[in-house]
């Protein structure tokens, strides 16, 4: 009786073995990979269909996917992340500025020599470079713009034209406002939005001081004093003080800004063009009524738009599977990832791999940004990245520049010290 | 008779009792003075060296009080000190008023006197964030439900956090409502203590009901004034979580405090300017609290 029941077991012991055993082997070969994003629908769709995408080409490999408040939250967290060796294996950041503030000479993988990068458009490679000349980064999303929605039915309405000048745009917010309209969105209730005057005038600093940048990184211009720099803000204090912004501005979301651009609830709103996808996927019988124009300069033939660099994906040092994670990166850096970030979230501009393109149905906001990038057009990248320096305080001194509460030069000074600290706590030569 | 000096005598022999030896062996508070040391002292000390220096998570440069300076420098930060006093001052005052308010009615016999306790202290258990996001929803300028309505009765409600002279007041009343319970169940407890013998004999007197409040209430729950005004008063001068629920220190700059303004430098990465803020944060806190509780405490003595 012993006998037969220890057999028994001993039976069971060794099939329970081999099962384990199979299914160990099976298991081995496969690896999981953990993807780090900023959360947020447009991000997490567009996440998931690379994912899928990757995976249906790599059976091996799963992605798991993790998502990360955005904004100043998030930089906090990603900083903290690559410190204490917790990072994920693959993660997708800003490039610029705060690129060069997560040290990446030290936490980064180098990428320089993967093959892809011959795909890489040459514009975006000197945002991902650390300080040591290595490319550590691959553009993840499609080129954006920071410039002015509008909406073409209040323009058909009124009989406007887009404004070349910055004096045509005030005479346009003065006749919507005469209609009885918004004229001007702002969204204070999310700080960040506040910013888009300010950052989106850099073209037109350029174009009056082509040196800006690097005066600027190297403690010699100044926002207050350089007037061509000081017209951000200037511009920012006149359209509210003109009184075109909406009732609500100081409370106002960005989810309520882009509802009020796409229903036309207001004729005008500053912003960068990745909120085209979100206009998108919220309001998709309405995205055919939102235009886009370059923020316009005080002259008609410097008429120019600010590029934004997409965000980078990055492989984090502490990688235990960097095979598979370069696997994923060179795919998110290939046409077929581009192809599937257009099949989640639709196109919101240029990619800037080779060989990449828009379909043909895009929505007239992408259609819109397209001369500035064609032949005879004009564009330049924004400050951010030409200068690693980019002052933290900035969204909540344009809160009080936008509402009113600071003059503007007031504001542009107080930019300057808070400037200081960042080029100080980077350790930059001559502060 | 006996039961009640011993009792009656212990505090005054309390201070003298303390310098015997005692009955523990030394190595009993080892575990404790441990704990103490690694959690608590070592991180003040090293925090007092950090503050003087800019630093990243794996080096430091020493640059001498450049912090300090650098802190008192910015224009916001004076705004933050002002508004962080006035903060601690106003919830503390209404907390106090409010909470002997309720108490006083809380401790009378009301109908449903129970019921209306808990309701009293239910705020202090719901989450600050929650609340704060709460009445964040309720005080928007235009969809807000106290400006509809107001603008029912023909008012039209301010910007409650949008308006940069109002914005640290309602937060400050959002506080007093989420934390006056607390004060409130203070008072209760001081109240109850008081014994019995002094409101009969009051009435022998044939003192009023308002007589009653302010010459034996009043002076009687003066440990439990003393505990509420320190408790919320450190509390308001370290304020954080409901700030940065509701305003994030905005409109601009108008409801910052000094614990908002150190977050904020810490979340740019300018770990050597917060810690200076912490230390200067700490040398506030004592400031302001160690002469105040020695008032109180000495005012108690003498009753």
């Amino acid at each position: 009786m012993l006998n037969k029941t220890t057999r028994m077991l001993t039976g069971l012991a060794a099939s329970l073995l081999t099962v384990t055993a199979l299914s160990g082997a099976a298991f081995a070969q496969s690896v999981n990979l953990t993807y780090l994003i900023p959360s947020g629908p447009e991000n997490q769709v567009i996440a998931d269909e690379v994912v899928k995408a990757f995976e249906a080409a790599n059976p091996d490999i799963n992605v798991d996917i993790e998502t990360r408040p955005g904004g100043s939250e998030g930089d906090n967290l990603i900083k903290t992340r690559l410190a204490t060796g917790a990072m994920a294996d693959v993660f997708l950041y800003n490039s610029g500025s705060l690129f060069q503030a997560i040290n990446p000479q030290q936490f980064l993988v180098d990428l320089t020599n993967e093959p892809w990068q011959a795909d890489v458009q040459a514009s975006f490679k000197p945002v991902v470079t650390a300080p040591d000349g290595t490319i550590r980064g691959a553009p993840a999303r499609a080129a954006m713009a920071g410039g002015i929605y509008y909406n073409k039915k209040i323009y058909e309405e009124l009989g406007l034209s887009v404004p070349k000048t910055w004096a045509e745009f005030m005479a346009n917010n003065e006749k919507i406002k005469a209609a009885g309209k918004v004229a001007v969105i702002q969204t204070y209730g999310d700080t960040w939005t506040s910013q888009l005057f300010v950052l989106a005038d850099f073209f037109n600093v350029q174009a009056k001081d082509p040196q800006f940048a690097s005066r600027y990184t190297a403690n010699e211009a100044k926002f207050a004093t350089d007037p061509a720099a000081l017209r951000g803000f200037e511009k920012l204090q006149e359209t509210h003080d003109a009184g075109f912004f909406n009732e609500d501005f100081g409370a106002a979301k960005y989810d309520d800004g882009i509802r009020m651009i796409a229903m036309g609830e207001g004729a005008h709103y500053p912003m960068l063009t990745f909120a085209t996808t979100a206009i998108a996927q919220a309001y998709p019988d309405n995205i055919g009524d939102v235009g886009f124009f370059a923020q316009p300069g005080d002259e008609a033939d410097l008429n120019g738009l600010t590029v934004w660099m997409p965000d980078g994906v990055y492989i984090a040092q502490t990688t235990p599977n960097l095979d598979a994670a370069k696997k994923f990166v060179a795919f998110i850096a290939s046409v077929p990832g581009c192809e599937a970030q257009t099949r989640a979230g639709g196109a919101s501009g240029p990619y800037l791999i080779n060989g990449c393109t828009l379909p043909a149905d895009v929505p007239p906001a992408v259609t819109d940004m397209l001369p500035y990038f064609a032949e005879g057009g004009q564009n330049a990248p924004a400050l951010e990245f030409l200068s690693p320096i980019k002052g933290p305080a900035l969204e909540q001194i344009t809160v009080e520049v936008g509402s009113g509460f600071r003059p503007a030069a007031d504001g542009a000074a107080l930019y300057d010290e808070d400037v200081r600290k960042q080029a100080q706590q980077l350790g930059l030569p001559g502060w | 008779m006996t039961v009640l000096s011993e009792a009656g005598s212990a505090p005054t022999h309390g201070g003298r009792r303390a310098i015997r030896r005692s009955p523990y062996p030394g190595w009993f508070f080892l575990p404790a003075a441990l704990i103490y040391g690694v959690l608590f002292l070592a991180p003040t000390f090293a925090s007092l060296y950090f503050s003087l220096t800019r630093w990243t998570l794996f080096n430091s440069t020493f640059i001498g009080l450049d912090n300090f300076a650098q802190f008192f420098r910015e224009p916001f930060l004076v705004q933050g000190l002002v508004n962080t006093v006035l903060y601690a001052a106003i919830t503390s005052g209404l907390k106090v008023v409010l909470g002997m308010l309720l108490a006083l009615l809380l401790t009378s016999a009301i109908m449903g006197r129970g019921y209306l306790r808990s309701v009293v202290f239910f705020p202090v258990l719901v989450s600050t964030v929650g609340v704060g996001i709460t009445f964040t929803v309720l005080m928007h300028p235009t969809q807000g439900m106290i400006n509809e309505t107001l603008a029912l009765f023909g008012i039209k409600g301010p910007g409650w956090l949008v308006d940069p002279r109002l914005a640290l007041f309602s937060v400050a009343l959002v506080d007093v409502w989420k934390g006056v319970g607390l004060a409130t169940v203070i008072y209760i407890a001081g109240i109850v203590a008081i014994p019995k013998d002094y409101y009969e004999a009051a009435r022998i007197d044939g003192a009023t009901r308002w007589q009653n409040f302010l010459y034996v209430t009043l002076p009687l729950s003066r440990p439990a004034t003393a505990t509420v005004i320190i408790l919320s008063f450190i509390g308001g001068l370290r304020t954080f979580d409901l700030i940065w629920a509701m305003t994030r220190g905005g409109p601009g700059f108008a409801s910052d405090t000094i614990a908002s303004v150190i977050y904020k430098q810490y979340q740019a990465g300018f770990y050597g300017l917060s810690t200076a803020g912490n230390v200067v944060l700490f040398v506030l806190i004592g400031i302001l609290v160690v002469p105040l509780t020695m008032f109180l405490n000495r005012k108690q003595g003498h009753e």
